[in-house]
């Protein structure tokens, strides 16, 4: 069961950047050996931390999101709070929230399209929303009273 | 006044005897917009912003979207003062919670 993480970690400012490159590859390496796999690796680039951690007041933050399995996260963050230079991480599970966004996205989706139909047709412009997809037409008019 | 100079606790049932008159008695006024939670009374109805602007996703990445609900002290601010809706208000603690702990934000500022 793959579920998806997203993985930040900070790492030390005065680490060199081929370093921070060898440390995301060993990570990388981690992952993949684990049976997991990479969706991508951002350098979100040195910025200002927001309180002092371990007399660090700036570092290098470092976006992960991988599929794995809860073993290998275990695993991930076992190495990561073992490195030296990684000073903070955490850990975020998305699958749920993808899931939940995802349905979001169909929903809006199919409500768009009930509103695309009356546009082809001007006449049966009326009755088109109102008989398609009454499960639609109940969240639009939900949405409308809400809103 | 002997009575309170000798004993706090007969004066203390008064006082509070007396207060549940006062929200209890004008519910419509500073309850009906939302309980704006001071004297004023009929601040406009304020919307939730993500309601509005369909935004689903509260990431605890997007700093900036994050900033417009924390207060100077780095506090969360109560959602009787921005109006946003329970669900979004309880993603949004998440999102800053998450974001104070991955130090993008912080726990107490301003010394």
């Amino acid at each position: 069961m793959q579920r998806f993480y997203e993985v930040m970690f900070i790492v030390r400012p005065d680490v060199a950047d081929e370093d921070v490159d060898k440390l995301i590859a060993g990570l990388e390496q981690t992952v993949t050996s684990g049976g997991g796999a990479i969706r991508s690796t951002e350098k979100l680039g040195k910025r200002k931390l927001a309180y002092m951690v371990r007399r660090f007041n700036d570092g290098n933050y470092v976006l992960l999101t991988i599929d794995a399995d809860g073993v290998l996260i275990a695993e991930l963050e076992r190495r990561l709070r073992v490195s030296e230079p990684v000073i903070k991480f955490i850990t975020v599970r998305m699958d749920e929230e993808e899931k939940r966004l995802a349905k979001v996205r169909a929903i809006r989706a199919t409500k768009k399209k009930v509103s695309a139909i009356p546009v082809e047709s001007a006449p049966p412009a009326e009755p088109a929303p109102a008989t398609p997809a009454p499960t639609a037409a109940a969240t639009e008019a939900a949405t409308q009273a809400s809103a | 006044m002997a009575d309170e100079a000798t004993s706090t606790t007969p004066s203390r049932p008064e006082a509070p005897a007396g207060r549940p008159s006062g929200p209890g008695g004008r519910p419509g006024g500073p309850g009906g917009p939302g309980g704006p939670g001071g004297r004023k009374f009929f601040r406009r109805k304020k919307v939730c912003k993500f309601c509005t602007e369909k935004i689903d996703a509260i990431s605890y990445r997007d700093v900036r979207l994050l900033q417009g609900f924390v207060a100077e002290r780095g506090k969360i601010v109560p959602r009787r003062l921005t109006g946003v809706c329970t669900t979004h208000q309880r993603r949004l603690s998440k999102a800053i919670k998450q974001a104070r702990n991955i130090a993008l934000l912080p726990f107490a500022a301003r010394f």
